[in-house]
């Protein structure tokens, strides 16, 4: 800095109301963030690896002549739309909530431990701002990675076994094209339950302060509801486990659709997110940021 | 006027009020009050854990107080949030960024939650720091020094009005510490209220007109640094023909004080009048003046002394004239 005696200009120091930015602009930045962070990619590498990995699986079975256990997995050598719909089965109950929990439980805790939550809440945004953008930059990612999911199942599924019409549920057959939207749609109902985890694994990144904490602790929860409706007894209360809504999709893929599991989950989830985000928001908001 | 302009016009920079910061059992910040005037560079002083950067994070809204308030320019960071940082800039402890961007992507960043068309001054600030040629290495890579000006710059995108730096030399080498100096000094020739956090007794003593010294959480002095040095007694250094014979006489003198003697010859504390008095009974009792010269106290004899006066340092208290810890300056002292 030896030249800086010379420095022709200095910003101003003058009375000044700037209009500070949107949560929009902070949304923006926290996306950059995890745009930059080989982390994000994890996730987004195993949303691609395993429908791949399934893909390739499943034409070896095919070659030494295994047939499947479900409706999906029987025809899955006759329309590649089924490998989406084996893949959402699948993923929906562990992989994907992983993925999610990933990204909404360090969101917060790493940007504690490093310090640079401090630099953040010193400039012209509030905290509320900052924790919104953050939340909904860990809701697009969760977003993300389900449907990125979903079209690499759906572009090998079809690459490999054509475009196809296929039977759902109920033993019906729809067009290649319906199928096609039934599968997209199956997997937005999926981010209800998966959204809801996300909110439960930033209010975690919120108040444990611990990135390790709150990935295993989003997770864990998810394990622990699993375990809770595996137990004799607790019939009466799965209906109202996060862990059971899961399932919401499958009434999409009858004929004609049940749209009862999906308002079910609608308001199930809502019980689990919202508190979870008041609480999340409200702990942010006091928190000290002593860190760094 | 709007009520904000004239807020703006009239409250001071920084004005805090009974801070108090305890965690569980540790009384971290007790009862503070400052006073950052429109143009100071005021110095925090205080020795490592006496409760500075907490006080400052509590004055940027990172931390609520257990008790008390703090204002900037009027506004109450915990109650009026990001409104209540315009103007206001600076860091806490090192200036944390993230390493995995370049340090104009973290500017650019910053910008972006400024508003303001700070983006538009990112080169400048990346100037004024030298940060130009490495602006776009990710800034994993930045030495401390450079993280210590990139954490400078980022304060001027905001185009401050008080500059809040804790301990902004710490880390660098000589040279860098030269550098952030003469930048500090720039900054305030422009305007810019600095409140530096620092336990470098030379920089404070160079850059500082107000101070505030703390330790163990409390506020022992606060005022102008060279108030502070009135107070801490006008020393002498007296070198005489004989300073073994020199120095009960010394002693024997009326409000004469901490006469001392060591190879290079006597050292006591008195006034004007008294080191009159002295050099004639010195003279009557055949003792000759080679030198008598003034000694103003350094800001590290009197911090020593604030922050010490336990008795366990053997230095002198600023007591009598001075009246130290007596003075209404001296807040929070007991």
């Amino acid at each position: 800095m030896s030249s800086v005696a010379a420095s022709p200009t200095l910003p101003a120091a003058e009375v000044v109301h700037p209009r500070r930015p949107s949560t929009l602009v902070a949304y923006r930045w926290e996306l950059r963030k995890l745009r930059s962070q080989k982390r994000t990619y994890m996730g987004f590498g195993l949303a691609i690896v395993l429908p791949l990995i399934f893909v390739v699986v499943q034409s070896l079975r095919q070659h030494r002549g295994h047939g499947g256990d479900s409706i999906f997995a029987a025809q899955i050598t006759q329309s590649g739309l089924a490998t989406p719909v084996l893949m959402l089965l699948f993923e929906s109950v562990f992989f994907l909530p992983l993925i999610a929990s990933l990204v909404a439980g360090d969101i917060v805790a790493a940007e504690d431990g490093n310090g640079t939550l401090k630099t953040i809440l010193t400039r012209s945004v509030d905290r509320g701002q900052v924790f919104a953008a953050k939340t909904l930059a860990a809701l697009t990612y969760g977003t993300i990675a389900v449907f990125l999911s979903a079209v690499v199942a759906t572009v090998g599924g079809v690459a490999s076994w054509g475009f196809n019409p296929i039977k759902t549920f109920s033993g019906s057959i729809v067009s290649a094209s319906e199928g096609l939207l039934l599968v997209f749609a199956a997997n937005a109902c999926y981010l209800i339950p998966l959204l809801t985890v996300v909110c439960i694994g930033v209010l975690l990144s919120t108040a444990t302060r611990n990135s390790t904490a709150a990935v295993v602790g989003a997770i864990g929860f998810v394990i622990l509801l699993f375990i809770i409706s595996g137990i004799p007894g607790l019939e009466g209360i799965k209906p109202y486990l996060l862990t059971e809504q899961f399932e919401n999709w499958h009434g999409l893929l009858r004929t004609p659709t049940d749209w009862a599991p999906i308002w079910h989950s609608l308001w199930v989830c809502a019980l689990y997110a919202a508190p979870a985000l008041i609480a999340g928001y409200l702990v942010f908001l006091r928190r000290d940021v002593a860190g760094g | 006027m709007t009520e904000d302009a004239a807020r703006d016009g009239e409250a001071p920079p920084v004005r805090a009020r009974g801070l108090v910061k305890r965690y569980q059992e540790v009384l971290a910040v007790d009862h503070v009050d400052l006073n950052v005037n429109v143009g100071d560079v005021y110095g925090f002083l205080g020795p490592n854990g006496a409760g500075k950067t907490t006080t400052l994070r509590m004055a940027l809204g990172l931390i609520t107080p257990t008790e008390g308030v703090v204002e900037l320019f009027g506004r109450d960071p915990l109650r009026e949030g990001a409104k209540a940082l315009e103007g206001v800039a600076g860091f806490v402890e090192a200036p944390r960024f993230y390493p995995y961007l370049t340090g104009h992507k973290n500017l650019e960043l910053l910008a972006a939650l400024d508003g303001d068309g700070a983006k538009e001054r990112i080169e400048e600030v990346l100037e004024i720091v030298e940060l130009v040629p490495r602006a776009k290495h990710k800034v994993g890579g930045y030495s401390h020094g450079m993280r210590q000006r990139l954490g400078i710059a980022a304060a001027l995108l905001r185009r401050p009005r008080l500059l809040i730096l804790d301990e902004p030399a710490t880390g660098l080498d000589p040279a860098g510490m030269r550098d952030m100096r003469r930048l500090i000094r720039l900054l305030a020739e422009e305007g810019i209220t600095v409140l530096l956090s620092s336990h470098q007794l030379p920089e404070v003593q160079e850059l500082c007109d107000r101070v505030a010294i703390v330790d163990r959480g409390r506020v022992v002095y606060e005022g102008a640094l060279t108030d502070l040095r009135r107070q801490g007694g006008a020393g002498y250094r007296l070198h005489t023909t004989d300073d073994t014979l020199a120095l009960p006489v010394v002693q024997a003198q009326a409000d004469v004080t901490h006469a001392t003697a060591d190879e290079h010859g006597l050292s006591f504390q008195a006034d004007e009048h008294h080191v009159g008095i002295l050099s004639l009974a010195l003279a009557q009792a055949g003792i000759g003046i080679l030198a008598l010269t003034p000694e103003l106290a350094t800001l590290e004899d009197l911090f020593f002394r604030l922050t010490e006066s336990d008795g366990a340092s053997g230095r002198a208290p600023i007591t009598g004239d001075g009246r130290g810890p007596d003075t209404q300056s001296v807040v929070g002292a007991s």
